[in-house]
């Protein structure tokens, strides 16, 4: 059976009777088995997935409605809950954390007959761009295991792109689901904000963050968008999409559409090949019938610093309610004063973790705010006006996804400036509310390298067609394992 | 000159559900941790949900209490931790950027006293801690997250009130207030909670922390001002600091925490988008709001001539008032304030007697009717609404079982008077010659009736039988 296909093929051969839903997801479930020792995408895998496939089967055979999924096999990033199974963000603080309800998104897919193979690693509470922050081990690049697969959703992409699963859930909260894409050579898509429900999903930087999924094709992410986005009353903060259909009008080609080339993504720092990657991308699309300039975006070089001074400031109120009371691991309460026991209780964190809460509790403090926080804030809304005044130019955006090339495990891990300087291309989205994917374009000396696309808020559609049609120039070789 | 301000606690405990999730506001009648979800219980993954009526009602105190209203209100997140609290954040408001709490200023009039809002915010309760064990070694904190998330507004007053005795009339109006916005029951355990500062001339502020119903309050006041005044006289100085009242032994106490140095990291609350009370909405709840306490009075005074007095106490008891406007018509609307005023009240004067009485707005009713047309003496009447107030029989029921009815049967009543006629012969000799002294002989029909002869018929037939 040939587990390297895509998720509406899987769907187009399950409604066919060529496979059926039991079998393609044994065959997965095998896959796993037999390479994940060697990639660590997987943090558990469901054991009852065979089960539930065998059950979509039945309704298939009589006849009764099916969800869209028809028994699809999907990963889930480890930090949305599942009812009744563990999610622990690769934290120890989470280690025994057993959900005791559905993230918004599982229930949509579960409606929808997904069935969800198992939970895939991220850098702890998805703060990191490689896992190699995750409590329980770095993933591996499917491309060359000595790589990072990049972060924080590694385990979703390394999955996907690994044939693992047909498609994964992550969240992106400054690239995370989009630089993982990029160094697995995946499609991975950040929506605008609001369009999908954060209801269930961990929160680490809540107002900047979005799930999102990675998928093989564009195609498949318009598919996923479909089932998971939309109004949800857990959510406050979702907007009403009406129910919009991603997949319908998908091929519409970007003739006429006007591409800004953002200045400050493609200048010193980038990669040599990621650069010459881009240009090629451009001329692509050019050939397509799009017209690209050259705008710049001047708030973009204070992105990362009003990024992780925002990011930080609500991961260290968003992690507070960590304090073992009510639930983690084991560690009884008993005979301690409160806070020193959850002084002693929050040891658990990884370094990562610490590092960003530390820095949470500084940058928004009384004397402090002001130089730190308030400043952040204060680029996040310029910048905001920046892109909007682009997008009045321009229908797209385009710049590389990331700077650089995927990098060797425990190459920059001790350099976390360096770390923190490689989501300069990806965090404006997440700091301007924009949608935004990256497609994989190239492989260069055997290692991937995506191509980003931004479009204005809610023009998530567009952008869709945007990625498909540049999806349409380019072969890809296959993932050598 | 003393000044104290309040920072008053009022939990909204007539709405059904929590402040961000479905469950009840009322958990006082929950199994300690029977009333969480995952949301108040602030577990991974959860995010608020804003219940909208409670940013109605809200909006309805903060108009009540003349306070602006902003048009767009905004939450924040004050960051600090403590047990109760099950995300180790408190979603609240306040006004930093710009004003985006629920109530901007405003103010009451409490007697002759003008008492400044500073403002009013919207907030939830945290859960609630229960200590156990005797000496502090093995003291246990045990906590019950029931309470947490129920929806609190936090009404801020400038330090206007110069002595305990406005402070209670204060709180006093507020409770009035907010029971007849139909928001709350300041009656229920915990549902008023406050701090006041205090500070006597040339002295420092000084913060009370927990102090657990409005009864306490004003002791409290009344016993910090009493300290500060001992030790200025002693010539000790006053210091800023934090104490807590200690409601067993009815004293406060220096709170050796550190609370005014917690650096709260407040900001924007971004799981609650923006809100915005549109000028419609406003108009809405404002022509929606129930008769305000003051406007019930006027009304009462000049409508149906009641006494200034009596439709104080009626207007501002929104049980008694409501009673009122149920069984009221133009003609006995005079009648049942008297009832409710002079006898009900002082029959149901404790919240258990209130709860327990079986009086309805057609028992009044039905009582004040009757009182008109004669069936019953008052003094009978009385003796009707406590039977009633016990058992909810209706009045014809209470009137026979206890015999409580006017004696009107002409011919019974004929022989009561010739019997009285017998026994008076002068008196009866003196009315005959001067008929005002006729009164007398009325009085002893009453006195053998034990008060039931029906007053006008007895009038009239003792006429007819001195002519
Ligand atoms: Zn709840």
């Amino acid at each position: 059976m040939n587990l390297k296909i895509s998720a509406l093929e899987f769907v187009q051969q399950v409604q066919n009777g060529n496979i059926s839903a039991e079998d393609f997801v044994a065959k997965t479930l095998e896959r796993i088995q037999s390479i994940d020792d060697k990639l660590h995408a997987f943090l558990f895998v469901n054991e009852k997935a065979i089960d539930q496939a065998r059950d979509i089967d039945k309704k298939i055979k009589s006849g009764s409605k099916v969800g869209a999924c028809f028994g699809m096999p999907i990963s889930i990033k480890d930090n949305m809950c599942i009812k009744d199974s563990k999610t622990t963000c690769a934290s120890k603080m989470l280690e025994n954390f057993v959900a005791p309800y559905d993230a918004t998104v599982i229930t949509k897919l579960k409606e929808q007959d997904a069935v969800f193979v198992g939970k895939v690693n991220l850098d702890e509470f998805a703060m990191g761009l490689t896992t190699e922050f995750s409590a329980f081990g770095s993933s591996k690049n499917p491309w060359n295991t000595e790589y990072v697969p990049g972060g924080s959703s590694g385990g979703s992409a390394v999955s996907v792109s690994a044939f693992e699963c047909v498609a994964s859930l992550g969240s992106d909260t400054g690239g995370s689901v989009r630089n993982p894409a990029s160094f697995c050579s995946v499609v991975g898509y950040k929506p605008t904000y609001g369009l999908i429900s954060r209801y269930g999903l961990i929160s680490y930087s809540n107002s900047i963050e979005q799930i999102g999924p990675l998928t093989r094709t564009v195609k498949d992410t318009a598919f996923m968008l479909n089932i998971i986005s939309g109004l949800d009353p857990n959510d406050n903060t979702t907007i009403d999409n009406k129910n919009e259909d991603y997949l319908s009008g998908i091929d519409s080609g970007i003739e006429g559409k006007k591409i800004g080339i953002i200045q400050e993504m493609v200048g010193e720092g980038t990669d040599p090949t990621v650069l010459s990657a881009t240009k090629d991308a451009i001329s692509k699309l050019e050939n397509l019938g799009a017209t690209c300039e050259d705008v710049s975006l001047d708030m973009v070089k204070y992105s990362v610093a009003a990024y992780y001074t925002i990011a930080a400031t609500e991961a260290g109120s968003n992690l507070a309610r960590y304090d073992n009371l009510r639930y983690g691991y084991d560690f009884s309460v008993e005979g301690y004063e409160f806070n020193s026991y959850i002084a002693k209780a929050r040891r658990n964190f990884g370094p990562e973790v610490k590092r960003r809460m530390i820095i949470g509790g500084f940058v928004p403090s009384a004397g402090h705010a002001g130089k730190y926080f308030l400043k952040a804030i204060k680029v996040k809304s310029k910048l905001t006006r920046e892109i909007n005044e682009a997008f009045k130019k321009f229908d797209l955006l385009i710049a590389p996804t990331v700077p650089i090339l995927p990098f060797k495990i425990g190459e920059k891990i001790n350099d976390p400036v360096s770390l923190f300087l490689i989501d300069i291309n990806t965090v404006t989205a997440n700091l301007t509310g924009k949608p935004s994917i990256s497609v994989p374009f190239t492989i260069s000396n055997g290692l991937p390298i995506g191509i980003q696309l931004l479009a204005d808020s809610m023009n998530d559609k567009l952008l869709l067609q945007a990625a498909y049609a540049l999806e349409q120039t380019i072969t890809l070789q296959e993932v050598p394992i | 000159m003393t000044k104290i301000g309040l920072e008053i606690h009022c939990q909204l405990t007539n709405l059904k559900s929590k402040l961000f999730c479905s469950c009840k506001a009322n958990y006082r009648e929950f199994e300690i941790n029977e009333n969480i979800c995952p949301i108040c219980m602030g577990l991974p993954g959860s995010l608020p949900r804003l219940n909208q009526e409670a940013v109605k009602k809200a909006t309805m105190i903060a108009m009540a209490l003349n306070c602006t209203t902003p048009d767009k209100i905004a939450f924040f997140r004050k960051n600090y931790f403590y047990p109760d609290l099950p995300k180790n954040f408190q979603i609240t408001q306040l006004n930093i950027y710009g004003k985006t709490s629920i109530g901007g200023t405003g103010s009451i009039i409490v007697g002759d006293k003008k008492i400044r809002i500073t403002r009013i915010q919207l907030e939830e309760d945290p859960g609630r801690l229960i200590y156990e064990g005797s000496s502090s070694k093995n003291l246990i904190t045990l906590v019950d997250y029931n309470r947490a998330g129920t929806p609190l507004v936090e009404i801020v007053t400038e330090p206007d009130f110069e002595n305990p005795k406005q402070v209670r009339d204060f709180v006093n109006i507020l409770s009035d207030l907010l029971e007849n916005l139909e928001v709350s029951d300041p009656g229920l355990d915990g549902a008023m909670r406050s701090d006041a500062n205090v500070s006597i001339e040339g002295g420092n502020k000084v913060e009370i922390k927990n102090i657990g119903s409005f009864h306490d309050l004003e002791k409290a006041v009344h016993f910090e001002i009493t300290r500060q005044e001992s030790l200025n006289s002693r010539d000790i100085q006053i210091i800023q600091e934090t104490r807590h009242w200690d409601d067993k032994r009815k004293i406060t106490v220096s709170s050796r925490s550190k609370e005014e140095d917690l650096d709260y990291r407040y900001f924007l609350e971004g799981d609650i988008p923006w809100i915005i009370i549109d000028p419609k909405t406003k108009e809405n709840l404002k022509s929606n709001m129930p008769e305000s306490i003051s406007s019930k009075k006027e009304r009462y005074v000049s409508k149906y001539n009641i006494p200034t007095q009596v439709a104080t106490v009626l207007s501002s008891d929104k049980f008694y008032s409501d009673l009122f406007e149920e069984s009221h018509t133009e003609v006995t609307a005079k009648e049942i304030a008297n009832i409710i005023t002079t006898d009900l009240m002082g029959l149901i004067d404790t919240r258990e007697k209130r709860k327990e009485s079986k009086i309805t707005a057609t028992h009044l009713k039905d009582l004040a009717d009757s009182i008109q047309s004669g069936k019953i003496s008052r003094n009978s009447a009385k003796n009707a609404l406590y039977e009633i107030v016990k058992t909810g029989k209706n009045l014809s029921k209470v009137m026979s079982e206890l015999d409580l009815g006017n004696v009107s049967d002409e011919s019974e009543l004929l022989g009561i008077i010739k019997a009285v006629i017998f026994e008076e012969l002068k008196a009866v000799e003196e009315a005959k010659s001067n008929p005002q002294t006729i009164n007398y002989l009325v009085g002893k029909v009453m006195q053998k009736t034990k008060g039931k002869a029906d007053p006008k018929l007895t009038l009239d037939l003792l006429k007819k039988q001195l002519k």
